[in-house]
C-alpha cells in the first residue's frame, strides 16, 4: 500500500506543480526542493515495513474467442500448452519436474494426455536444458523448455545469447531455432528472497535475436504464450509467479493469439503515461484509480507485454499526448528496462519522429518551435519525469 | 578434535551427576565392524573396523541428537509461520554432518548447498544463532539477512542456494589450501540432483589437473527434490562419476563408516595425491523443503523402513548400549538436556528483534565512503555501509 501511496504522492506534487510557478523555478536551477522530497520528509511511511501488495484486476470476459472458462494463470498456461501439443505433433515439453505437473502445476495432465515421449523431465542442468532445446528446435520440432525459476536461467545465459539468438544470423538463414520457447516463473512472490524472486528481463533485452514476453493475466498469458510458441524466433516467456494462483479470469478454451511486440493501452488518460509489465501493471492500475479519485489526475495505463522487441510507437504516441512518463518495474533500477524506455522516448521526441499534435519541431536545433514558455514547460515536464535521464540525451 | 564446547561441558556435568547416582562401570572403548566401502580407482579403502571411545560416542550422540531436534524444532517453527521463506531440513542425514566433522580438523574447510543447518552446527555455531537466523533476527549468524540457505561460520562457506554452484567454489578453496601450504583440505558437498550439473565436471577436471586437496562429497539421499536418482542420472554410481578421480561409496547412515572414510579421504588429499570423491548414501525424512510433503514421490512405508532400520542416531545408540559404552538412561539424559537447549534457543530466536530497517542496504559493496541505495521509489533511500 505504501508503494502505491508513494506514487500517488508523486502525482500530487506533479499536479500541484501545474503550469507555472514551480516549473519556472526548475528551469536551470537543478532539482527543486519542493518537488523531489528527501526520505526524511517521508518519515514514518518510508520506514514502515512494506510487503508486496497489489490487487489483481481481471479484464472483462473476452467474447470473440468462443467459450470461456474460469482459469488462474497456471491453468491458462496449461491450456495453452495443451492446445499447442494438440495442434503441433512435433511439440515437446521438457524441464525439471514437468512430468508430474511442475512445481507450479503448469503442466498437470499433459504427460498422461500426450505421452512420456512428449512431456518429460530433464536432470538438473539448465545449460543442458536450453542447449538441448536449441538442438530440438534446429531440426524443426517445437521445443518448449521450462526453467524452474528465472533466477536459475543464468547457467543457460550463454546458450540463449550466443547460440539461440544468433543462429539464424550466423547461418545466413540456413538454420534457425525459432521453434524454441523457454518458459520460466518470474518476479517477486513475497518470500522468495535472493533466488526465487528475480526479474531478469533486462539482461535479455540487451540481446538481439530473441523475444522476451511478460503477461499480466491468465487471458494475456495464454494468448501470448501461444504466439511465442508459434513465433519463428526463439522466445522467452516469463510468467509472474505471484499471479499463478492470485490471478483468476475467464479465459477462452480454444487457442487464440495475442500479437507480440504490441503494447496494450489498458486505460486512456491525458495527464501522465504509466508503463509497466507483469505484476506491476496491477499496481499501477490501482495507482491510476487512486490518482483519479483523490487528485483528479487522468492516467494512461500501458501494459508493455513484449519487452523485446518493444512497442515504441504506442508508448511514444501516449507520451506525446500526455507529456509525462512513468515506468515502473520490479527489477533493479540501474540498467533496468525503464532506462531503455525513457531514453528512447526522449530520443524520438528530440528527433521529432513521433508525430505530434500541434507543435512543430525545429529539427536543426532539436527544440520545439512555438513560444519559449511552451518550450520551457514541455522540456521541464520531461525533466521532471525522468530526472537525470534528460541530462544524458541532448534536448 | 572438533567438539562443541557446550556439548563437552554438558557431557562432563552429565558424567559427574551419573557417578553420584549409580556406580556402573562402562567400557572405555569398543571395536566395531563397519561396512566395506565400494572403491573406484583405489587399491585400498578405509579400514573395516574402527575403535569408538566412550567419550567420542557420547559426543557424537549429543551432536546428532542436537541436529535432529534442531531440525524438528525448525519444522515446528515453520508451521507456526515464525520461520518464513524456504527451509530445507536434514533430519536423517545427521551421520553425514557429524561423521564428516569427526574425520577432519576445525582448520579444514567445508562448503555445501542449501541443506546446511547440520553443517552450520558441526562447524561450530550454536543452535541459538542458527535458529535466530532461520527466524530472521539480529542474533542470527548472518544478522538475519541470510536465512536458511545462507549460514556461514569460520571455515564454513555456506549455505548456497543455486544448485551445483558451490562445487567450483570448493575447488577454489582447495587451491587456496594448497597454495597456503598448511596441509588443509576442503570438503565440497553437493547432492544427487546437483551431480548432473555441468559445472561440477568442470571442477573435477580442474581439481584433478592441479592435484587440489579437494574432497568432493555427493550426499546421495536418493531424491533430487522429487526426482529419484534412477530417473535423473544415467549412472547412479555417483562415486564413479569423477571418472579419473578415485572414489568411494560410503554408508552415510553409519557415523563410524563416514568418519573412517573421511579420515581416509583427508589423508589421501593431504598426501598430495589430488582430489578424491566420496558418495554418502543417506536419506532425508522430510521432503525436499517445508513446502514439499515428501510423500508424493516416495511411499510412507519407505520412509518408515529407513527410520526403523537405518536411523543414524538409533544405530549409534544400539552400538553404544550393546557394547557397554553407555547406558540407556545416560543417553536419555542427554536427550533431555538437548531438548532443553533447543527450547531455550527457540525462545531466543522467537523473542529476538529483527534487524533494523536501516541495515537493509548494508554490505552490498565494500565501500568507503558509504553510499546511498534507492529503495522502491526515489524518496526511500537506504545507506549502504560495510
Amino acid at each position: 500500500m505504501a508503494a502505491v501511496a508513494a506514487f500517488a504522492g508523486w502525482l500530487l506534487r506533479l499536479r500541484a506543480a501545474g503550469a507555472d510557478g514551480p516549473w519556472r523555478r526548475l528551469c536551470g536551477a537543478g532539482l527543486s526542493r519542493g518537488f523531489l522530497q528527501s526520505a526524511s520528509a517521508y518519515g514514518a511511511a518510508a520506514q514502515r515495513r512494506q510487503v508486496a501488495h497489489f490487487t489483481f484486476q481481471p479484464d472483462p470476459e473476452p467474447v470473440e474467442y468462443g467459450q470461456t472458462q474460469k482459469m488462474n494463470l497456471f491453468q491458462a498456461v496449461t491450456s495453452a500448452l495443451d492446445n499447442s501439443l494438440a495442434k503441433d505433433p512435433t511439440a515437446v515439453i521438457f524441464g525439471e519436474d514437468v512430468a508430474f505437473g511442475g512445481v507450479f502445476r503448469c503442466t498437470v495432465g499433459l504427460r498422461d494426455k500426450y505421452g512420456k515421449d512428449r512431456v518429460f523431465n530433464t536432470p538438473l542442468c539448465e545449460q543442458g536444458i536450453v542447449g538441448f532445446g536449441i538442438g530440438i528446435a534446429v531440426t524443426g520440432a517445437t521445443a518448449i523448455a521450462e526453467i524452474q525459476f528465472a533466477d536459475y536461467i543464468f547457467p543457460a545465459f550463454d546458450q540463449i545469447v550466443n547460440e539461440a539468438a544468433k543462429y539464424r544470423y550466423r547461418s545466413g538463414d540456413l538454420f534457425n531455432c525459432g521453434s524454441l520457447t523457454i518458459r520460466s516463473p518470474w518476479g517477486c512472490v513475497g518470500h522468495g528472497a535472493l533466488y526465487h524472486s528475480q526479474s531478469p528481463e533486462a539482461f535479455f533485452a540487451h540481446c538481439p535475436g530473441i523475444k522476451v514476453v511478460v503477461p499480466r493475466s491468465p487471458f494475456q498469458a495464454k494468448g501470448l504464450l501461444l504466439s511465442c510458441i508459434e513465433d519463428k524466433n526463439p522466445c522467452i516467456f516469463f510468467e509472474p509467479k505471484i499471479l499463478y494462483r492470485a490471478a483468476v479470469e475467464q479465459v477462452p478454451v480454444e487457442p487464440y493469439n495475442i500479437p507480440l511486440s504490441q503494447a496494450e493501452v489498458i486505460q486512456e488518460g491525458s495527464d501522465v503515461t504509466l508503463v509497466a509489465w507483469g505484476t506491476q501493471v496491477h499496481v499501477i492500475r490501482e495507482v491510476a484509480a487512486m490518482a483519479q479519485e483523490k487528485l483528479g489526475v487522468s492516467c494512461e495505463v500501458i501494459d508493455l507485454r513484449t519487452i523485446l522487441p518493444w512497442d515504441v510507437d504506442t508508448v511514444c504516441k501516449s507520451v506525446i499526448k500526455t507529456g509525462r512518463l512513468l515506468v515502473s518495474h520490479e527489477a533493479p533500477l540501474t540498467g533496468g528496462f525503464a532506462s531503455e524506455i525513457s531514453s528512447t522516448v526522449q530520443y524520438y521526441r528530440t528527433q521529432g519522429h513521433v508525430p505530434n499534435k500541434a507543435k512543430r519541431w525545429n529539427l536543426k536545433k532539436g527544440l520545439l518551435q512555438g513560444s519559449s514558455k511552451e518550450n520551457g514547460h514541455l522540456l521541464l515536464k520531461m525533466f521532471c519525469m525522468t530526472g537525470q535521464r534528460i541530462q544524458r540525451t541532448k534536448c | 578434535n572438533s567438539m562443541d564446547r557446550g556439548a563437552w561441558q554438558a557431557t562432563v556435568h552429565g558424567v559427574a551427576s551419573r557417578v553420584l547416582v549409580a556406580s556402573r562401570h562402562f567400557a572405555n572403548d569398543a571395536t566395531f565392524e563397519i561396512k566395506k566401502c565400494d572403491l573406484h580407482r583405489l587399491e585400498e579403502g578405509p579400514p573395516v573396523t574402527t575403535v569408538l571411545t566412550r567419550e567420542d560416542g557420547l559426543k557424537y550422540y549429543r551432536m546428532m541428537q542436537t541436529v535432529r531436534r534442531m531440525e524438528l524444532k525448525a519444522d515446528q517453527l515453520y508451521k507456526q509461520k515464525i520461520i518464513r521463506g524456504f527451509c530445507h531440513l536434514c533430519d536423517g542425514q545427521e551421520a553425514c554432518c557429524v561423521g564428516l566433522e569427526a574425520g577432519i580438523n576445525p582448520t579444514d574447510h567445508l562448503i555445501t548447498a542449501y541443506r546446511a543447518h547440520g553443517f552450520t552446527f558441526t562447524r561450530g555455531l550454536s543452535v541459538r544463532e542458527i535458529l535466530a537466523e532461520l527466524t530472521g533476527r539480529r542474533g542470527g549468524c548472518a544478522k538475519g539477512k541470510g536465512g536458511s540457505m545462507h549460514m556461514y561460520a569460520k571455515n564454513f562457506y555456506g549455505g548456497n542456494g543455486i544448485v551445483g554452484a558451490q562445487v567450483p567454489l570448493g575447488a577454489g578453496i582447495a587451491l587456496a589450501c594448497k597454495y597456503n601450504g598448511k596441509d588443509e583440505v576442503c570438503l565440497t558437498l553437493y547432492g544427487d540432483g546437483a551431480a548432473n550439473q555441468g559445472q561440477i565436471f568442470e571442477a573435477y577436471n580442474m581439481a584433478a589437473l592441479w592435484k587440489l586437496p579437494c574432497i568432493f562429497i555427493c550426499e546421495n539421499n536418493r531424491y533430487g527434490m522429487g526426482t529419484s536418482v534412477e530417473r535423473a542420472a544415467a549412472s547412479t554410481d555417483y562415486y564413479k562419476r569423477g571418472d579419473f578421480i578415485p572414489g568411494l561409496r560410503v554408508d552415510g547412515m553409519d557415523i563410524l563408516c563416514v568418519r573412517e572414510a573421511t579420515k581416509f579421504a583427508a589423508a589421501y588429499c593431504r598426501s598430495g595425491k589430488g582430489p578424491i570423491l566420496m558418495e554418502l548414501q543417506t536419506y532425508r525424512y522430510h521432503g525436499h523443503s517445508m513446502s514439499d510433503p515428501g510423500v508424493s514421490y516416495r511411499t510412507r512405508e519407505e520412509i518408515q523402513e529407513v527410520r526403523s532400520k537405518s536411523d543414524p542416531i538409533m544405530l549409534l545408540k544400539d552400538r553404544m548400549v550393546n557394547s557397554n559404552l553407555a547406558s540407556v538412561e545416560e543417553l536419555k539424559e542427554i536427550d533431555v538436556e538437548v531438548r532443553k537447549e533447543i527450547e531455550d534457543a527457540a525462545q531466543f530466536a522467537t523473542a529476538d528483534p529483527e534487524p533494523p530497517l536501516e541495515e537493509l542496504g548494508y554490505h552490498i559493496y565494500c565501500n568507503d565512503p558509504p553510499f546511498e541505495v534507492r529503495g522502491a521509489n526515489q524518496w526511500i533511500k537506504f545507506k549502504s555501509i560495510s
